[in-house]
């Protein structure tokens, strides 16, 4: 079901949310939390695809956060959207004029009450989301700095603004990489001397692999640049030969280890919607990632 | 062992992984291999949890070749997996599929079956840790471990590497676990000859659904619910597992076992454990099952077995709008069978939470719906201020944990219903678990094969519980085969007149089916 409401208030939304509710006999039960994407008109489409996709693994309700022209006059225009084959709710939110500057103020009375907020931002974030106002209402604030045009530049920035409860999908995506690589240190090994992390250029998730490796191997990990597409392999300079697993076709991994035939691993590349179904899975501060951010900052100042 | 510097238990992104292994199936052509098992092993993969290098052999009475097996695991999987077929997940997993062909009288396949994972090791690196899953029926089992003994697949070399590394061997079993507490002895002796304890997994794939799982979280995470989890609130607990299908094509194995064997023994009364025991010290194996064998010690029987408990036999009749046949003309069921399809009991549970409440346990084939449920009854209020009229409608408060289908929880209460009047009602507050969960939560099966595979024991049973339920089944059992045939009840009704007449007695009713 759709409702567009045009020049409205939050009062006439959330009435309409109840409606809708009422209408379709409780779609809201089990909503596990709120996600404020703050979005534009050109990615808004793509993002609140993926949050309702993800959105089957953990219903909620989608507050999409959408600023116009900010020289117009005031006004609020909303979109609701129930019931399309995902459980939870979606308002796009569209902000006029001064009011974009407000946004919390609009958002507030749209949350589910008793239940985390998130906050995503899938384009350009704030370098202190703890700092904004959207971000301030969210016990998780979710960066991209893939999506910055200087991702490395993004991630120092990110460092220094960090607080507890941040994190970025750069981050999120390095997950199943880190996985293959925490199991193949578990198997018998020489001494790790230290490494490479190999990937296109301007690749966050493989700066903060090189850089978690390093700090938890306390062996040097370098960053190498390759053609990707997105993180090509991972070496690991070991004592009685090298361990390498490589991926070129951004599907399919290969692990070679000394004295043993190669095996494949699939380590496909995820979409948003996966990756931000993981995000969610979690609401705690990730303190695993603000140690690699810190650590990454040091090493990209000095 | 070694830590690993890149594990962090803070880190929960980074999923608990198995080991290098291979797992052996046998009975790779039955219903459980292509329906629940192939298909969790491709859902493992593709969550990334199972580890690189990890490999499947196939055993049975078939001429195949390992490509036959293969492609028997790509079909089951098409057809069967939860998460979407990948051709890349599905070339990970086939790389390690192997096919050894032979009976299980024949040493020179098991032989073979020796060299084959003796090969991958050095292969795939799978580190000479073997999982052996036994999905062939019971009196399969001992020739299997007995060949698993002989061609010395069941013992793990002292000292693999040179480095003092001792890889592991674990068998699986499916229930039935022995059909009295004789037999189980008796298996778990044979099993235990060849196979330590701790390496036996008993699967009971109820303890693998995430609302049994909850049911720990539900009572010792909350404060809510533990104050009012005894005898001062709950008036009477109901455990059910409900069918509507039939006994199939299960004639062979069904008959002469019966529904409280198959479902009371194992499922239902591991779902009364967990409901009723006392809070574990922590949540590992060891404090988990103390406090499961306290409770399943404490379960008194009924005094007088003609009333407190019942058994039936589905007739013909009309269940979900066809007609079906009674049990008694199923194929491959004698005319004469004794085997009860519907069975109730009335337990008590001597402790001080429980004294004085009862536990209904009632499962049955061929009724009106299918439906697993652990329902709290709690008793009515003491005194009402309300008039008589007021309060005709509020029954009793409930609290219903949903074990299948649509898991989740629901808690009945009055309310006032709208209006002038002070009139109450029974409304319902819904937690629906697996409406918003099931396409990503993890099957059964596969949370418990990782669990094998990574050898984490919580949600196995073990052979003490097996033994302490027949205890309590066995004497229930004996009553009924010296007595009368199980009493007829028609399909798609709820069951037999006894099993009311059980509940009535004590002034109660079993909730709608």
């Amino acid at each position: 079901m759709m409702i567009d409401l045009t020049d409205t208030t939050t009062r006439a939304i959330h009435d309409a949310l109840t409606r809708a509710r009422e209408q379709m006999g409780g779609p809201t039960t089990g909503m596990v939390l709120n996600l404020i994407i703050m979005t534009d008109e050109s990615a808004q489409y793509d993002a609140v695809r993926a949050a309702s996709q993800a959105g089957r693994e953990h219903p909620c309700r989608v507050l999409g956060v959408i600023a116009r022209d900010p020289g117009a006059e005031s006004r609020l225009d909303a979109e609701i959207r129930t019931g399309e084959g995902a459980p939870g709710q979606t308002v796009l939110l569209r902000m006029y004029g001064p009011m974009g500057r407000h946004a919390d103020s609009v958002v507030m009375p749209l949350l589910v009450p008793d239940t985390p907020v998130v906050t995503w931002w899938p384009r350009r974030g704030p370098s202190v989301p703890s700092g904004d106002p959207l971000g301030m209402l969210a016990q998780r604030r979710v960066t991209d700095a893939a999506a910055a045009p200087e991702p490395a530049e993004a991630l120092a920035a990110l460092a220094a603004g960090y607080r507890p409860g941040d994190t970025d999908l750069s981050w999120t995506r390095a997950t199943t990489w880190r996985s293959v690589l925490a199991a193949t240190v578990d198997q018998p090994h020489g001494e790790i001397t230290g490494g490479s992390v190999a990937a296109e250029p301007r690749n966050p998730s493989a700066d903060l692999i090189a850089t978690w490796l390093t700090q938890r191997l306390k062996a040097p990990f370098t960053r190498e640049v390759s053609e990707g597409p997105g993180i090509t392999e991972v070496r690991f300079a070991v004592t009685d030969g090298d361990i390498t697993i490589a991926r070129p076709d951004g599907r399919t991994a290969v692990l070679s280890r000394p004295g043993q035939q190669d095996r494949r691993v699939a380590l496909h590349r995820r979409d948003t919607a996966e990756l931000m179904a993981e995000e969610l899975r979690r609401l705690n501060p990730d303190e695993v990632y603000g140690e690699t951010l810190a650590r990454f900052a040091v090493g990209a100042g000095g | 062992m070694i830590t690993n510097p890149l594990r962090d238990p803070r880190d929960r992104r980074i999923p608990r992984v198995a080991a290098p292994c291979v797992l052996v199936l046998f009975g790779v052509t039955g219903d459980l291999a292509s329906k629940k098992l192939l298909p969790a092993i491709y859902d493992l993969a593709n969550r990334g949890l199972l580890p690189p290098g990890f490999s499947l052999v196939g055993f049975a009475r078939r001429d195949w070749e390992d490509e036959d097996f293969a492609k028997l695991t790509h079909d089951a999987i098409k057809a069967h997996a939860r998460t979407p077929f990948r051709e890349t997940v599905w070339q990970q997993v086939s790389e390690g599929v192997r096919f050894v062909p032979g009976e299980f009288a024949d040493d020179e396949a098991f032989d073979r079956l020796a060299q084959t994972v003796a090969q991958l090791d050095t292969e795939r690196g799978t580190g000479g840790n073997y999982a052996f899953y036994l999905s062939v029926p019971p009196k399969a089992f001992p020739q299997v471990v007995r060949q698993l003994k002989r061609s010395g697949l069941s013992t793990p070399p002292e000292d693999a590497d040179g480095r003092g590394y001792r890889p592991w061997r674990r068998v699986v079993i499916e229930k039935p676990f022995g059909h009295d507490l004789a037999s189980a002895r008796e298996l778990n002796a044979m099993l235990e000859a060849v196979f330590p304890a701790d390496s036996v997994f008993r699967i009971d794939h109820y303890l693998g659904k995430e609302t049994v799982q909850n049911i720990l979280a539900l009572r010792f995470a909350n404060t809510l619910f533990e104050p009012i989890w005894n005898r001062g609130y709950v008036d009477h607990v109901q455990i059910t597992m409900a069918e509507d299908i039939g006994i199939g094509g299960r004639a062979g194995y069904y008959d002469g076992i019966g529904a409280a064997r198959d479902v009371i023994q194992n499922h239902l009364l591991q779902l009364l454990a967990l409901t009723a025991m006392e809070e574990p010290l922590s949540f590992d194996a060891d404090s988990l099952r103390a406090e499961k064998e306290k409770i399943l010690s404490a379960i008194k029987i009924p005094e007088d077995l003609t009333v407190g408990t019942a058994r039936g036999q589905y007739a013909a009749g009309w269940q979900g709008g066809f007609e079906v046949r009674g049990y008694l003309e199923e194929d491959g069921i004698p005319p004469d069978s004794t085997t009860e399809t519907y069975a109730a009991i009335r337990l008590e549970i001597d402790t001080r939470r429980w004294a004085g409440v009862p536990f209904y346990l009632r499962t049955g084939k061929r009724l009106p719906s299918r439906m697993t449920e652990i329902a709290l009854m709690f008793q009515r209020a003491p005194h009402l201020p309300f008039s008589r009229t007021d309060t005709e409608e509020l029954g009793q408060n409930a609290l219903v944990i949903r074990v299948q289908p649509d898991e989740g929880i629901t808690v009945r209460f009055g309310s006032k219903v709208p209006g002038s009047a002070m009139e109450v009602r029974d409304v319902n507050m819904d937690f629906a678990y697996g409406e918003s969960f099931t396409e990503s939560s993890p099957e059964a099966y596969e949370r418990l094969l990782l669990d094998v595979l990574i050898g984490d024991p919580p949600l196995f049973p073990r052979q003490r519980e097996v033994e302490l339920s027949w205890m309590i089944l066995d004497p229930i059992e004996e009553y009924w085969a010296g007595h009368a045939k199980p009493e007829q009840y028609p399909a798609g009704t709820p069951g037999p007149a006894s099993a009311d007449a059980l509940i009535a007695r004590d002034g109660r009713a079993w909730r709608r089916l």
